[in-house]
């Protein structure tokens, strides 16, 4: 959610409800409010209430109830077969988010694995698709193209369709002798098995370059772990199945932030551009010191957003391969997930949605922080 | 942006100086060369065909038999055109096992219907509360909405799960819709809207004697259609493109929706064979509702992306 309403979002904690909750924002002067106010409706207050309360029931009840029962849960040792709040489940404390974070395990090898590879989908999928978003914003933005009303319609139709969907779609293109595949072998590239192949991307980089051997790595790399992995398995970079999530990733999301890019482009001042113009600018200056530096703040939005939600990845992981092959296709909230339903392990599935609930906060936290702090230095002018 | 990047790098020519046109809609640099312009072109093409094609190739596999969709993959013509797979899905030949295409059809429609119409009013009702009624704890319940908005769905599938379990609302309509029916972005995106109706329309209204209702319902209401527009299509969207929700608020096939029948025909492989193309007719009319939505009210669509959540 783009630049106006973030701003807008920050400006109530920067321009203080705390001190007067109940002032209307914005241009009424104080004799008109005055004015309101004695002329205020009796019953206000009731009506304000009778207003919301659909919404504080529907949220308090599927939103707040749930995060405190899961709070709860993630301390026991729960099957889902009994009643958690009856006492039949054992309490055991900490201790699923001990078995995750410090306990050599099972349980703590598959939650590094989940991060490892959340973690690289992260660094590719943010990148990429922000800088793609740029360019078909760029794109699309040329006065003289014809047809960028159709290009626009075109680049953000992925966006909209449901992830379900669109996963079974390149499921089908990504098959071994699927689209993809026939397409690469017309510049004679024999394509991988997609989704079939667990071997990490940078070892086999590394291993066509013969700086070290994918089969068995030897040294630090092999020696040396972390959270139970070791540090080849950290390094070795996404599997072959988790770049095709990427792929559909930038592709779905590209659109979306596209549009946000393209707002912000035309709320550049024409007179600026002129001005540039009059001074000689090439199209290179323009780009590099008259639009880039405009476009900033949009682009740290657009990096935090995607940064927040590639780590909620989970629609596309189910339809595709569901942690296949090797587990590099698993990520926290999967994981979560199938410790819950497919393991009856509720308690381990809560611990691992509470962790992943905190790094999500803490990265929203950020970036709302950030905007709030950018539009109170900039609030004056704008 | 290869094209757009890589003209620009090399059209290093400064452009001749001009006085600023008067008119609005004229670029304000000069043309790129026609070699570079052609090229730009070619690109921009390319770029176009690698969001289409993907949907071409969907609408022509699901008139492929299955023997042809694997063996001819990238074929924008069937070899031997059938519309088996769509007779299957409808039910009008032999339906396919574990495959009841129209009760998930009927599914998505009936809660996206409700949801949507949820949305509308308590969403509405909610952000003329927070914009204009003044009540104690106001602010905090902004405050409220938008943490809210911070939480990530993924990480309250459990969570859920634990609720509806035990109210007793797992696996029935009730609980597939019944928490969806408000959603804080979109009381967000209402809040923003009636914070820009002028005071003075209300006031004249309050002059006149109509209570808060009647203010709201008749008065404030009506002026909030593209607002409504917005978030009726992002609420539809939302509801019928919904899969976490009702992969943990149910488990029997009955209440299986065309997201999560979709799902677990293509994770689970029901039947033999890998049936792409009933797969991909599945996917194409599952997608079908939110299309044309899209193609009619499409400004809308880039409304809500510039003021309301982005969905992935």
């Amino acid at each position: 959610m783009p630049i106006r309403t973030m701003r807008a979002s920050g400006i109530p904690r920067t321009t203080g409800s705390p001190g007067a909750p109940d002032s209307a924002h914005g241009e009424t002067g104080t004799p008109v409010k005055a004015r309101a106010r004695r002329a205020g409706l009796r019953g206000e207050g009731t009506w304000g209430w009778l207003f919301v309360s659909p919404m504080v029931l529907i949220l308090g009840l599927f939103m707040v109830l749930p995060i405190l029962m899961a709070l709860w849960v993630s301390l026991l040792h729960w099957d889902g077969q009994s009643n958690p709040f009856s006492g039949q489940a054992d309490f055991v404390g900490l201790d699923n988010y001990r078995a995750l974070l410090t306990q050599d395990g099972l349980d703590r090898t598959l939650f590094a694995t989940s991060l490892r590879n959340n973690a690289y989908y992260v660094l590719l999928t943010v990148p990429l698709q922000t800088l793609l978003a740029l360019g078909l914003a760029l794109i699309v933005n040329q006065k003289l193209l014809r047809v960028r009303g159709a290009l626009r319609t075109t680049f953000f139709f992925p966006s909209v369709t449901s992830s379900i969907a669109v996963s079974t779609v390149f499921l089908f293109l990504f098959q071994g002798s699927g689209s993809v595949n026939s397409m690469l072998s017309w510049i004679g590239i024999k394509g991988p098995n997609w989704f079939a192949d667990p071997r990490g991307v940078l070892s086999l980089i590394l291993g066509g370059l013969g700086i070290v051997d994918p089969e068995r790595p030897t040294g630090m790399l092999a020696d040396h772990s972390t959270l139970g992995l070791s540090w080849f398995e950290w390094l070795s970079g996404p599997s072959v199945a988790m770049c095709t999530l990427i792929l559909l990733a930038v592709w779905t999301t590209s659109g979306t932030f596209m549009l946000i890019f393209l707002a912000a482009l035309q709320d550049i001042p024409r007179e600026l551009k002129e001005s540039a113009a009059m001074e000689g600018v090439n199209r290179r200056q323009m780009l590099w010191h008259v639009t880039l530096p405009a476009l900033r703040p949009v682009l740290f939005l657009v990096l935090t957003l995607g940064l927040i939600s590639t780590w909620q990845v989970f629609d596309q992981v189910y339809v595709m391969g569901q942690g296949a092959p090797g587990n590099t296709t698993l990520t926290p909230a999967f994981l979560s997930y199938s410790a819950g339903f497919d393991d009856a392990d509720f308690g381990q599935g809560s611990a691992i949605a509470f962790i992943l609930l905190a790094l999500i906060l803490i990265l929203t936290a950020f970036q709302r922080w950030a905007l709030a702090e950018r539009g109170a230095r900039t609030g004056s002018n704008r | 942006m290869t094209a757009g990047t890589a003209i620009r790098d090399r059209a290093a020519q400064p452009s001749p100086r001009r006085r600023a046109s008067r008119d609005r809609g004229r670029p304000v640099l000069s043309r790129f060369p026609v070699p570079w312009r052609l090229a730009g072109y070619a690109a921009v093409l390319g770029m176009g065909l690698l969001y289409l094609l993907p949907f071409v190739l969907q609408l022509v596999t699901g008139f492929k038999t299955d023997p042809d969709a694997a063996a001819h993959p990238l074929a924008l013509l069937p070899t031997t055109p059938t519309t088996a797979a769509y007779q299957r899905l409808l039910g009008l030949s032999q339906a396919a096992e574990g495959v009841p295409f129209l009760r998930w059809l009927g599914n998505s429609a009936l809660v996206a219907v409700l949801v949507t119409a949820g949305r509308v009013l308590f969403d509405s009702m909610a952000g003329y509360a927070l914009a204009r009624l003044r009540f104690r704890g106001r602010s905090v319940l902004f405050g409220f909405v938008l943490a809210v908005m911070a939480v990530p769905g993924v990480a309250l599938l459990i969570p859920k799960f634990l609720v509806l379990n035990t109210v007793g609302l797992f696996d029935t309509y009730t609980g597939m819709v019944l928490p969806l029916l408000v959603d804080a972005a979109g009381i967000f995106i209402m809040k923003q809207f009636f914070e820009s109706v002028p005071r003075e329309v209300e006031e004249a209204a309050r002059v006149d004697g109509a209570g808060v209702f009647r203010i709201f319902w008749s008065v404030v209401l009506p002026m909030a259609r593209p607002a409504l527009i917005t978030l009726t299509i992002l609420s539809f969207q939302g509801s019928w493109n919904e899969f976490t929700h009702f992969l943990v608020s149910t488990q029997s096939g009955q209440y299986e929706t065309l997201t999560t029948g979709l799902a677990r025909l293509v994770s689970g492989g029901l039947g033999g064979g890998t049936q792409y193309p009933l797969k991909l007719a599945a996917a194409l009319l599952a997608t079908v509702p939110v299309a044309a939505l899209f193609f009619c009210f499409q400004r809308y669509f880039v409304s809500g992306a510039n003021a309301g959540a982005v969905k992935e």
